[in-house]
């Protein structure tokens, strides 16, 4: 296995704040996630209506993702993204709305790998995609899975890392995995960084 | 009538989460699909399921959807006609 990628940045969301290499971009207390995710949105002069049709882990993701690849030109992006909760925030409000009427717009966000999908269609990213489910941020899968990405020339860059949303909780660790970097990709560095 | 449209322009900005249009941005003749509001075809399933939970109305052949989500103006007609609430 080649080690000689690098992590070129990453993004932090999480506590009312949106950083990028650990510098704040937008830091506001708002009650509710929902109305942080519109904040940050209007902040960072995104122009996406789709937005506000998506559920809060897509949010969260989309966010963090908007971040790191808003600039990038490399189409072939691999997207590599775990979590604790999945889709459960969704899932309940699914469950909710079946009591009654259900609700289709609640109802196609009830898979984690969604946000994966919001991602790839706001960058055009017709790449290899993958989404997880940990106990736990597992720093050494994930970085395992980039790797072999990379090496098998599946992706010449990977996009990884946590997001996880549930009972209002939220937390977004997301970075760029290339040949050239900033930092060294290793499990360590992204256990440091995370 | 006039009522009914405002209150279908509430309910579709409030239920499809347009968060970025205003009532006052959506003409009654507007397309609401395509070049107008640009909704989609989840969106279309959500006011199939409006129809039948604020107006009475089922519709048995969702294709009926595409004349009567036309605009505002053709949604009021249908829903003035044929609803049992």
């Amino acid at each position: 296995m080649n080690n000689d990628y690098h992590i070129e940045r990453y993004c932090h969301i999480r506590n009312n704040d949106i950083s990028l290499d650990g510098i704040s971009l937008y830091s506001e207390k708002h009650d509710s996630f929902k109305d942080f995710a519109k904040a940050t949105y209007k902040h960072l002069e995104i122009n996406h209506s789709k937005f506000f049709k998506m559920d809060n882990l897509s949010k969260l993701a989309f966010l963090a993702a908007d971040v790191l690849l808003k600039e990038e030109t490399e189409k072939n992006v691999g997207l590599v993204l775990s979590n604790k909760a999945a889709s459960l925030d969704t899932d309940r409000k699914h469950q909710e709305s079946i009591k009654d009427y259900p609700s289709p717009a609640v109802f196609v966000y009830t898979l984690p790998n969604i946000c994966l999908g919001e991602i790839s269609i706001r960058h055009q990213l017709f790449s290899e995609n993958s989404f997880f489910v940990f106990d736990s941020f597992n720093a050494e899968s994930l970085y395992t899975y980039a790797n072999s990405l990379l090496d098998e020339q599946k992706s010449e860059k990977v996009l990884c890392g946590w997001v996880n949303f549930d009972d209002g909780k939220y937390d977004a660790f997301l970075y760029v995995v290339a040949k050239k970097g900033t930092f060294v990709h290793s499990e360590a560095e992204i256990n440091r960084l995370y | 009538m006039s009522e009914l449209k405002l209150e279908l322009k509430e309910k579709i900005i409030e239920q499809l989460n347009l968060e970025d249009i205003a009532i006052e941005e959506i003409a009654d003749t507007d397309p609401l699909f395509g070049e107008g509001l640009g909704l989609d075809s989840i969106d279309a399933l959500e006011l199939i399921v409006m129809l039948d939970k604020d107006y009475g109305i089922k519709l048995a052949d969702p294709k009926q959807g595409r004349t009567i989500f036309e605009s505002i103006d053709s949604m009021a007609a249908y829903i003035e006609e044929n609803r049992s609430r």
